[in-house]
């Protein structure tokens, strides 16, 4: 171990990426990414569950019209909707001497517009994919039962969907989680653009995105645990015995 | 056998390849688009500007061959290192950081950079005092980006930007008070029309920022094609060729010749 320490310290003293000041760069980077990430996942996630029932619904206008909103944000890159969010939302007459002026000035709350609403979008139709796929014979129990559509929605669809979607769902984190990397084009310093700053300070391309890659992964990895846990413990029931 | 034979014979030629110093009959050169009046296309798709012009005489003056390849700048220094392109003329600044990665050429140009805010702005000058809590625009990676970053990264909130066009956009959006840019850059993004205005001198110091100019970036190894171009460089400037491009371009203080066309 001590000679393991020895033989990497003269790298370490001789480099750009390890410096108190970069590191603390690249932490302030890494709370930005999970900050960006977490705020909209949630959002998202709270705005996906009514979308999905939703867009399973017998009304035809707000099936339409739940369609049409994934249907854009699912059809068109994340990057192109960020551009419109950041610099779109700033060039609307009137929007630079209104009160949400000082949220669109901001790069923050474009992004976290432009993820939310595109996460939301995806994690709809997992969720309804997963509604639609319930087995027919429960529905038929419930109904047998006596169940509201909005009871059998809340004891039966629901937890079943959501627990069916749970694999597609971590899917959706991890995607949103590499898709943030985008937040650098506005601005914005996340782990990605505080790799583009190191890089071009110090001219080291290599060293500073490989180290972000490996944030990315630890991240990454992480966020499968988690699922992997939580798959374990909610589809306990689906497991062969 | 056939593949083993082919892995041997790729590795005899790479081997007799670095064996011998390469021989430039092509030059690859690469460049960053646009950036007026350095390097631009014309609205006929042809590349111009001074850099592209220089470039072209250095190469007929040192008998070369020469290709413009295109590449962002953020990529620019990876381009050189993996061998897309054999030298970078695109404005680059010379200085130490950079020194470590590239060999540079002789300067070929000093431009200043400077201070750019809207003509109804509410700031008295650029000092400290003055930036305060203001959002600074700068190119990322640029030496304009260092200066920035040091002198004024504790009390500023400094924004940086893929290309200078998005600090420009930005500055029309109201998110930024001023952005600090190459003169000729700023220029041509933010002068025309009226709506900006420099602030403050133009800047050329301090050295260890500003560095020694614009240069030709090489490989570290490709010191014999570094060589040829200084020589190509020093003729031009002797013959006067050199100016006659210069003057084509630029003004006596530094600042823009009006171009063909615009």
């Amino acid at each position: 171990m001590q000679e393991l320490l020895q033989s990497i310290a003269p790298w370490l003293s001789d480099n750009a990426i390890f410096t108190p000041s970069t590191l603390a760069q690249y932490w302030g980077g890494f709370v930005n990414t999970v900050q960006l990430v977490f705020i909209s996942l949630v959002i998202g996630l709270f705005l996906a569950v009514p979308l999905a029932i939703g867009r399973a619904s017998p009304i035809w206008l707000l099936r339409k019209g739940i369609w049409l909103y994934t249907w854009i944000f699912r059809g068109t890159p994340l990057l192109i909707q960020l551009y419109i969010a950041y610099y779109g939302l700033a060039f609307i007459p009137g929007v630079q001497d209104s009160l949400i002026w000082p949220l669109i000035k901001d790069p923050l709350y474009p992004a976290l517009l432009a993820f939310t609403l595109n996460t939301a979008a995806y994690t709809t139709e997992i969720f309804y994919g997963a509604i639609k796929a319930m087995p027919r014979g429960e529905l038929e129990a419930a109904r047998a039962y006596g169940m509201s559509p909005m009871l059998a929605y809340r004891r039966i669809i629901l937890p079943s969907a959501l627990r069916r979607a749970l694999p597609a769902y971590g899917n959706e984190v991890i995607f949103m989680l590499h898709a943030s990397a985008i937040a650098s084009v506005v601005t914005i310093a996340d782990l990605t653009g505080v790799a583009y700053n190191i890089y071009s300070r110090y001219y080291a391309p290599f060293s500073a995105f490989i180290f972000v890659a490996l944030c990315y992964m630890v991240l990454s990895f992480s966020i499968q645990g988690a699922f992997r846990l939580l798959e374990k413990r909610m589809l306990a029931h689906l497991k062969p015995r | 056998m056939k593949r083993l034979l082919t892995v041997s014979l790729l590795g005899a030629a790479m081997a007799a390849g670095s064996a011998q110093a390469r021989d430039y009959d092509t030059v690859r050169i690469g460049v960053d688009i646009p950036y007026v009046p350095m390097e631009y296309r014309t609205p006929s798709g042809e590349l111009a500007g001074f850099d592209i012009e220089l470039g072209n005489a250095l190469c007929k003056q040192a008998e070369l061959k020469c290709n413009w390849v295109e590449q962002g700048w953020d990529g620019i220094i990876p381009g050189l290192m993996s061998r897309k392109f054999d030298a970078i003329m695109s404005s680059m600044t010379i200085n130490d950081e950079r020194r470590q990665q590239v060999l540079f050429s002789d300067p070929y140009l000093v431009p200043p950079s400077a201070w750019f805010a809207p003509t109804s702005t509410s700031l008295a000058g650029v000092e400290s005092s003055d930036l305060k809590d203001k959002n600074i625009g700068v190119q990322r990676g640029t030496v304009q980006d260092s200066y920035v970053t040091d002198k004024f990264g504790d009390v500023a909130n400094i924004q940086r930007y893929a290309s200078a066009d998005d600090v420009a956009v930005d500055m029309e959006t109201g998110r930024l008070d001023i952005a600090f840019l190459d003169y000729p850059t700023g220029q041509a993004a933010l002068l025309k029309g009226g709506k900006y205005k420099t602030m403050g001198e133009l800047m050329t110091e301090p050295k260890e920022y500003f560095g020694d100019g614009f240069g030709i970036a090489f490989r570290q190894r490709d010191e014999d094609l570094a060589e040829t171009f200084n020589k190509a460089l020093a003729t031009l400037k002797s013959n006067g060729t050199y100016d006659e491009i210069h003057d084509k371009y630029f003004n006596e203080d530094g600042t823009n010749a009006p171009q063909a066309g615009d």
